[in-house]
């Protein structure tokens, strides 16, 4: 297996983590609640610290001596593997939880598969990671519950977003190439293995809101694990950069 | 909203400790929120491993104007505590 091969898997996942934590943290200080703020700013925290893990990890697998500095803050849009869900807007307080709850129910299936990985450092990051993921998916799972089967309000506001994002998550399901090759040699997992698993669970969850799960067979979009993303990320990218290029080699 | 969930007292038990002790306080909806909430302000720097959420209304506290009459007679009974014989080690924690 070659190294891009590997490195395009690792960030595929860093990207993925790190891109979300960005999304969380302008939330910090904007919470609906004191409490909420903190949950999201825990979360925003967890979901940097494996990105963290994963780009360090990614930047040796590369060998060009790119840390995970220069990964976070010096790649452009076309550069990032994150995938197209985790970059959409918060919006509303229902997008940004039914956003979290799509992705953390992947997650933790994505994780458990991974602890079984063949390369020991992918299976221990993810064996970590799995705890935090676990918490977070408790966290959305309730609230989505709670909004769901809440006021007519939140409950409209909450099946709008479902909707919504609905044609973002089927990029977690589609394997290409790189997936390809990093199960055959034991050390990945293939995407559409998950989709199953996670119907089965969000159709649980969404039974018990009150919410309508959209069509398994909907059209989706794709393309963020390849570098082409919504007109969303060069934004969030600009102000996640700006500090590091403006003053490149700055440390605290 | 967030104005009309009610205060619910935050208990502890750190991993060396034998008893949880309050550690603050916290606005929750219910028990099932109460507790992640907890979990989530009260529990960021490895503080413990066992939580208590309670509703305050249902705590009852002393009144301090109750002080005297509580707590003063006991200030003067050595008699009651058991410091005049030596306590083996093994027994230290009973």
């Amino acid at each position: 297996m070659t190294s891009a091969i590997k490195f395009a898997y690792l960030t595929r996942l860093g990207d993925t983590a790190l891109i979300l934590s960005q999304r969380l943290s302008e939330l910090c200080g904007k919470g609906p609640a004191l409490e909420e703020d903190m949950a999201l700013a825990n979360t925003a925290l967890d979901l940097l610290g494996q990105a963290r893990l994963w780009l360090s990890y990614a930047g040796e697998i590369e060998g060009a001596g790119r840390g995970e500095d220069d990964l976070a803050y010096l790649r452009g849009d076309r550069e990032f593997h994150s995938v197209l869900l985790v970059e959409q807007p918060n919006g509303n307080y229902a997008d940004t939880i039914m956003r979290q709850l799509y992705f953390d129910t992947w997650h933790c299936l994505a994780l458990t598969h991974l602890a079984k990985s063949a390369d020991p450092r992918i299976a221990e990051i993810a064996v970590k990671s799995n705890k935090e993921a676990t918490y977070h998916l408790r966290r959305s799972s309730d609230l989505i519950v709670r909004l769901g089967d809440g006021t007519e309000e939140s409950h409209a506001l909450v099946q709008t977003a479902a909707d919504a994002l609905w044609p973002y998550t089927g990029e977690l399901f589609v394997g290409d190439s790189v997936d390809a090759e990093m199960v055959s040699h034991g050390e990945g997992f293939d995407p559409a293995s998950l989709k199953d698993e996670w119907l089965r669970y969000l159709a649980e969850a969404f039974g018990h809101a009150t919410l309508r799960l959209p069509a398994a067979d909907a059209w989706m979009h794709k393309g963020g694990k390849q570098g082409l993303h919504s007109e969303h990320l060069s934004y969030l990218l600009a102000e996640m950069q700006v500090l590091h290029r403006a003053h490149p080699g700055a440390a605290w | 909203m967030a104005r009309d969930w009610p205060l619910w007292e935050v208990f502890i038990r750190s991993q060396h400790g034998l008893a949880h002790k309050h550690v603050g306080s916290l606005h929750a909806p219910d028990a099932e929120m109460a507790m992640n909430n907890a979990r989530d302000v009260y529990t960021r720097r490895n503080e413990g491993v066992s939580i208590w959420v309670v509703p305050s209304s249902s705590i009852v506290a002393s009144s301090p104007a109750d002080k005297e009459a509580f707590f003063e007679p006991a200030n003067t009974k050595v008699y009651r505590h058991p410091t005049f014989y030596p306590m083996p080690e093994e027994v230290k924690h009973i």
